[in-house]
């Protein structure tokens, strides 16, 4: 094979075309683009002028709803993602226990990740969430006084978080496939050495699915962090700004008010934002993922 | 109690659970479906699992929509965008998984890397200026913004995807066609997109279902009313009237979600396999 293809090095080259080419056009030029247009003023309008740092410096010093926007989110991302994890690994592992019709109630779980995404789920979300929705009259049911989901600044972050939480089958999937891979035998010499289940958990479950628990956790977190349809749909940004993601920021700047630049800006800093976690989470993974053979990726 | 007992005990309790929480789970929709087929007052002010009576209004009066669009428009819009876009994904990002998984070339390690980094760039650092690439090309209100990168494999979650099925494909066979006489073209064609079609499939399962709920880039590039798909043609429904008709938004939003509920049903062996195959080593 390999003497067939010395005779041109570039055939290769020439299939990956179109993905350079892409990537040089819808992303790269973009992602250089994105970070010029931050230091201008741009309406579509007018032509960009350079200003420097100013929009930073308006975002941080100045502009109220910008810092509202990250605690928002960072509270709706520490709410949505550890829940979602939580929720599919006990499910994956309560699969995992040779029941049968695995492949039904992985059917069932699954169906909220396909369908949570769009409009039509959020608009679900919403009336069932009203004050007068589906979810407080099963409470009036059993008597217990109905709770203003989505009115209430306080309350309104976590329904919002409940739809994401909701969707955790696609995890759960992920984590089902790693608990199948884990060898038999491990279990069965922790068994013959007199280890407790619990201990075979701890000792062996877990550690073996650390990689996915890592994988998962970095792909959602840059997911929940970006996360629009269901705050703008839900409550669009209310009520007092308490949902108000930073995604909805960048859309208002951007395609309510045409601020190109300051846009941008709020892009910028989310992007450090994601970055920021993501480094985290790699430089903190030597500590908690295991990798049997020895983290060759 | 015997240890074959116990455990038959124990196994009824983890269905016990699983059962009702599956019901748990599924409970919003099967709900959705029952609003549907109630009137606006009734539920707003009652529980009732049930319809008191089963109506049609809301999918009647829901279908012809707001203004002088109805939802027929917006299935058939969201067809043209979803369609294409899914096509030419599986176009390109084949092709250019072949060229990643059997091909040496000069710094196919580093593009390799640069083409699995980008999965991680978020799609919001890019939007400002592909907008503006894209209205000054005048492709907004068009399905373009949509179709065009998908020609050109802008989604590298499928190449990665694909990459890893190619790998798995034994190189023989490339090779006693090659043998045989075949250029690298007819060995992709005939030899490696038949033994791909699972992948393929998978693919193309989750491209039509990120497409199809695709909301914030339907939001910003499409603002005619006359080219809304349907998830901007709910979102007006849930707008524009001033007491909101929750037995048609339900009816319509129940349509809307109801191909992708159908698809998955009879497909979800490739869902499956789609997200364990190329979730598992990334």
């Amino acid at each position: 094979m390999k003497k067939l293809h010395r005779a041109n090095p570039y055939i290769g080259l020439i299939f990956i075309l179109p993905w350079i080419a892409g990537f040089l056009v819808f992303q790269l030029y973009p992602f250089i683009a994105s970070l010029c247009y931050s230091f201008t003023n741009y309406n579509i309008l007018s032509k960009a002028k350079f200003i420097g740092l100013k929009n930073y410096y308006r975002l941080f010093g100045i502009d109220p709803d910008f810092k509202k926007s990250i605690m928002v989110t960072l509270k709706y991302a520490c709410i949505a993602v550890p829940g979602k994890l939580v929720f599919a690994l006990l499910v994956a592992l309560l699969l995992n226990m040779r029941v049968k019709h695995v492949n039904l109630y992985r059917t069932l779980y699954y169906l909220p990740s396909i369908l949570g995404g769009s409009v039509a789920i959020s608009a679900l979300w919403k009336l069932m969430f009203m004050r007068d929705g589906m979810v407080n009259h099963v409470l009036g049911l059993f008597h217990i006084p109905s709770v203003d989901w989505l009115g209430s600044p306080r309350i309104a972050i976590f329904t919002i978080s409940l739809l994401q939480i909701w969707q955790f089958g696609s995890s759960m999937v992920l984590f089902l496939a790693a608990l199948k891979q884990i060898p038999a035998e491990y279990y069965e010499s922790a068994y013959l050495d007199g280890a407790s289940k619990w201990r075979s958990f701890w000792s062996i479950t877990l550690p073996m699915v650390t990689p996915i628990l890592f994988f998962n956790l970095i792909m959602q977190m840059i997911n929940a962090l970006q996360n629009f349809t269901s705050a703008f749909v839900i409550t669009n940004g209310g009520p007092l700004k308490s949902t108000y993601l930073i995604g909805l920021k960048l859309y208002e700047e951007g395609f309510n008010n045409f601020k190109m630049g300051y846009a941008s800006a709020i892009s910028w800093v989310m992007f450090f934002i994601i970055m920021a976690f993501t480094a985290l989470i790699f430089k903190s993974s030597d500590a908690w993922v295991y990798y049997q053979d020895g983290g060759d990726f | 109690m015997t240890i074959a007992s116990k455990r038959i005990v124990a196994t009824y309790f983890i269905h016990v659970w699983l059962v009702l929480f599956a019901c748990f789970m599924c409970f919003p929709l099967f709900w959705m479906l029952m609003a549907s087929f109630k009137t606006n007052n009734e539920i707003l002010s009652s529980f009732g699992l049930f319809p008191r009576k089963f109506l049609f209004d809301g999918y009647v009066q829901g279908w012809n929509g707001i203004g002088n669009h109805t939802f027929a428009l917006y299935f058939v819009n969201t067809f043209k965008m979803v369609v294409p876009t899914v096509f030419f994904t599986l176009v390109s990002s084949s092709l250019v998984a072949y060229g990643f998984a059997r091909f040496k070339f000069p710094m196919k390690k580093n593009l390799f890397v640069l083409m699995l980094s980008t999965m991680m760039l978020p799609n919001s650092i890019v939007i400002i200026p592909r907008y503006l690439l894209f209205n000054k090309w005048h492709w907004l209100n068009t399905y373009l913004p949509f179709i065009v990168p998908a020609m050109f494999a802008c989604n590298s979650f499928f190449i990665f995807m694909l990459v890893q099925f190619i790998r798995g494909i034994p190189r023989d066979l490339d090779e006693a066609a090659t043998i045989d006489g075949c250029n690298v073209l007819r060995i992709f064609g005939e030899i490696l997109v038949p033994l791909m079609k699972p992948a393929l499939f998978s693919a193309g399962l989750f491209q039509f279902m990120w497409t199809w709920n695709d909301f914030f880039n339907t939001l910003i590039y499409i603002s005619k009313v006359d080219k809304y798909p349907l998830s901007l043609g709910l979102r007006i429904s849930l707008d524009s009237a001033s007491a909101v008709q929750w037995n048609q938004v339900m009816a319509m939003a129940l349509l809307s979600i109801l191909p992708l509920v159908v698809i998955f049903f009879f497909a979800q062996k490739y869902f499956v396999e789609g997200i364990a195959t190329s979730g598992l080593k990334g």
